[in-house]
């Protein structure tokens, strides 16, 4: 596993592998559901491999297999010792190993994407893993989180408000939690979604298929 | 502690094709406390003909396992070591050729309190050539506080490595420890050439695949008869009948 | 200032050995629990005493194994001879040493994530000769190399393997039975006799073939219980 004698994977600018987008947010807001619909979106177009970072158990990563959304020998489950943040932000190493791993294995992959284990709202992606990243926050957490803000909702290059199906049940105002966002992330886009309404998750997937394409223009293999 | 002076000895046996192919034992030197003797047409048993081995003494034996012959290698006690003057110690160094079996199963090592033993074994293996060696310890007798052993274990297979292994015992706190043989009072291994796919572990005992051709099973028990059937639970497991 | 005209700067003290022996080094190792998971869950560690005993007994064994391979791996690495042709036998030796197949594969994959920090933190002909000769080496042989890459010595790189074999084992233990890490701290900084007892063991002369080779048989047995687990928090 992971035999990079050439380590190719540390251009430091990224030419001639994948883009890696990070998929974070808090416990249950439905980062797999996401993953599992991006890859039933995108896989029949894109090479795809997919990480997971659980928390207990390699659960995320079966239940991805199990949806038979992508060849499960893509799908690579890394164990993070108690402590998901640090597994992604400050000692990336097991990741990166996971990601190289199924470069090599399947490489050239177009995505790789890295799921979080749910945390908390300060668990952010390291730029050292992660080229993009998505927050996925959910309604039901109540429509106050966008405000209280936090690295994740401020910084990712995507925010998603998920479940919105439950909006009137749990009294969300999406209005609301549109406007807070946009207060504290500028231009950086927001989209609304309810995967269990639309399980291809066709606005984050067309979000992503950009980054994709920007990426590989940017960094074919070969460009200079 | 048993009137005697130290004593230094080398004991060996070796084997030969037998003219009619099978196996001859064809050298069976006994030097005491280490005595052999010849029970079957290539089993030998390792008779000890003094008490021991207690502080001083200095025994070895020798065992040449000729190339396509066969050598099995038991004791008919368990080795009771005992205090004395300065350290004991048990050197063994086996040849095993190619094409040849080698089965060592002695009765375990009874560390006495307040032994000072040494216990060296150097097996080298030809390629082909297939082994099964038992080693138990048991620390101290019914009661007693375990004296002092290092046991050091090497087997090569055609020069490379295979497996390396020390056992120390007599610091109460190492010995106890959780890492090392926690509430155990006896720990044996079984050496295989023969491998497995994939270790296989049950209560106190684990069989290991080694990264080489080889396994290794590994157990502690409270007592010799539940180390002595953990061992043998393993072994099944390699050599599934 | 030059260290000799400066009382203040201690020589004998090198920065890179703390750097290797910091558990921040983004190396994988927070995830790796020495066996501590699997103790914990079967009751055999399950206080600060019961730690302690644990700790002990790992350090004068797979540590004291630890530090004299990954000494000589340091002293290998400086040469002379190159060496590349010898990085596959060093490697080896560790092999034999370690029966459970879980605990061969918990230190290659944490000497990989070492060698991997270790080329781009300290680049070095010598680490990228061990990715070459070995791309995924036990760890004591890619700690070996990286401390000669920093600029350590073998005792030196001896002092880091011993620290990393109760280190990341004792942090574990505070973040599974919430332990107060600073009793734990003041376990750790118990051991220091022995760290320096079992650093100042390993020597880095000699050969290979009769380094210390001390088995742990119940940390055999943790190591492939935790990888059968269901549960599980800790790589290994
Ligand atoms: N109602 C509703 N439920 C959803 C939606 N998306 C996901 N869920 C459900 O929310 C629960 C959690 O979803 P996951 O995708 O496992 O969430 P996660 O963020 O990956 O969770 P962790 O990895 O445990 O942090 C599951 O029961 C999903 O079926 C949605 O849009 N609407
Ligand atoms: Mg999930």
């Amino acid at each position: 596993m992971g035999a990079n004698h050439e380590d190719h994977h540390h251009a430091p600018d990224g030419h001639g592998r994948a883009l890696r987008l990070g998929v974070g947010g808090p416990v249950g807001s439905g980062k797999t559901a996401l993953v599992a619909a991006l890859c039933r979106t995108l896989g029949p177009s894109l090479s795809l491999g997919v990480v997971t970072n659980d928390i207990y158990t390699t659960e995320d990563a079966e239940f991805l297999r199990r949806a038979g959304v992508l060849d499960e020998e893509r799908i690579l489950a890394v164990e993070t010792g108690c402590c998901p943040h640090t597994a992604i932000r400050d000692d990336i190493a097991a990741n990166l190993d996971a990601v190289e791993t199924l470069e090599d294995r399947f490489g050239p992959l177009d995505l790789v994407i890295v799921e979080s284990g749910g945390d908390n709202l300060t668990a952010t992606f390291s730029r050292g893993l992660a080229d993009r990243q998505i927050f996925v926050l959910d309604v039901s957490g109540g429509d106050k989180v966008p405000r209280k803000g936090g690295p994740g909702v401020t910084t990712a290059d995507l925010l998603v408000v998920n479940k919105t199906d439950l909006a009137p049940m749990v009294g969300a105002d999406l209005g609301v939690m549109d406007r807070d966002a946009a207060a504290v992330r500028g231009a950086r886009p927001v989209l609304f979604t309810s995967i269990r309404q639309d399980p291809t998750a066709a606005t984050v997937a067309a979000w992503v298929s950009e980054q994709v394409a920007a990426w590989s223009h940017a960094h074919a293999a070969h460009a200079s | 502690m048993p009137g005697r002076r130290a004593m230094r000895a080398g004991a060996a046996v070796a084997t030969a094709p037998a003219p009619g192919g099978g196996t001859l034992v064809h050298r069976l030197a006994s030097a005491p406390p280490l005595t052999l003797r010849q029970t079957g047409p290539s089993t030998v048993h390792l008779v000890s003909t003094a008490a021991g081995p207690l502080g001083g003494d200095r025994l070895s034996l020798d065992i040449d396992v000729a190339p396509h012959t066969t050598l099995e290698l038991g004791s008919v006690a368990a080795g009771l070591v005992l205090p004395g003057h300065g350290t004991s110690e048990f050197l063994v160094t086996a040849r095993v050729g190619a094409g040849a079996r080698l089965r060592f199963a002695p009765e375990p090592t009874v560390l006495a309190a307040g032994c000072e033993h040494r216990l060296l074994v150097r097996l080298a293996l030809a390629a082909d050539a297939e082994v099964l060696w038992r080693e138990e310890i048991v620390l101290g007798r019914h009661g007693e506080r375990a004296g002092r052993c290092h046991a050091r274990f090497d087997a090569t297979r055609d020069g490379r490595p295979l497996l390396r292994q020390e056992f120390t015992v007599g610091d109460p706190a190492l010995d106890s420890s959780p890492a090392v043989y926690g509430a155990a009072r006896c720990v044996g291994t079984t050496f295989l050439t023969t491998p497995v796919k994939e270790p296989v572990v049950a209560e106190g005992v684990a069989v290991l695949p080694l990264a080489g051709p080889g396994t290794l099973v590994s157990a502690l028990a409270a007592d010799a008869v539940e180390l002595r059937s953990r061992l043998e639970w393993g072994e099944r497991a390699v050599r599934p009948a | 200032m030059d260290p000799a005209v400066n009382p203040a700067v201690n020589p004998a003290v090198n920065p890179a050995l703390l750097l290797l022996a910091d558990s921040r080094l983004p190396a994988g190792g927070h995830a790796h629990s020495g066996g501590v998971e699997q103790a914990v869950t079967s009751g055999a560690v399950h206080d600060v005493p019961s730690l302690a005993g644990f700790l002990r007994g790992r350090l004068h064994t797979a540590g004291t194994v630890a530090a004299a391979l990954t000494a000589a791996a340091c002293a290998c690495a400086a040469g002379p001879p190159p060496p590349e042709p010898a990085w596959g036998l060093l490697d080896a030796e560790v092999d034999a040493r370690t029966a459970a197949p879980a605990q061969r594969e918990a230190s290659r994959t944490q000497g990989r994530l070492l060698l991997r920090v270790a080329r781009r933190v300290w680049p070095s002909p010598v680490l990228e000769g061990l990715a070459r000769a070995v791309p995924n080496p036990h760890h004591p042989i890619a700690l070996g190399a990286a401390a000669h890459a920093a600029g350590a010595t073998p005792e030196e790189a001896a002092m880091a393997a011993a620290y990393h074999a109760v280190g990341g084992a004792a942090t574990a233990a505070v973040r599974l039975l919430g332990l107060d890490p600073v009793a734990v701290h003041g376990l750790l900084a118990g051991l220091a006799p022995d760290l320096a007892a079992v650093a100042g063991a390993a020597r880095s002369g000699g050969d290979w073939e009769s380094l210390p080779a001390h088995s742990s048989p119940a940390l055999d047995l943790l190591a492939e219980q935790h990888a059968r687990a269901d549960v599980r928090l800790f790589i290994s």
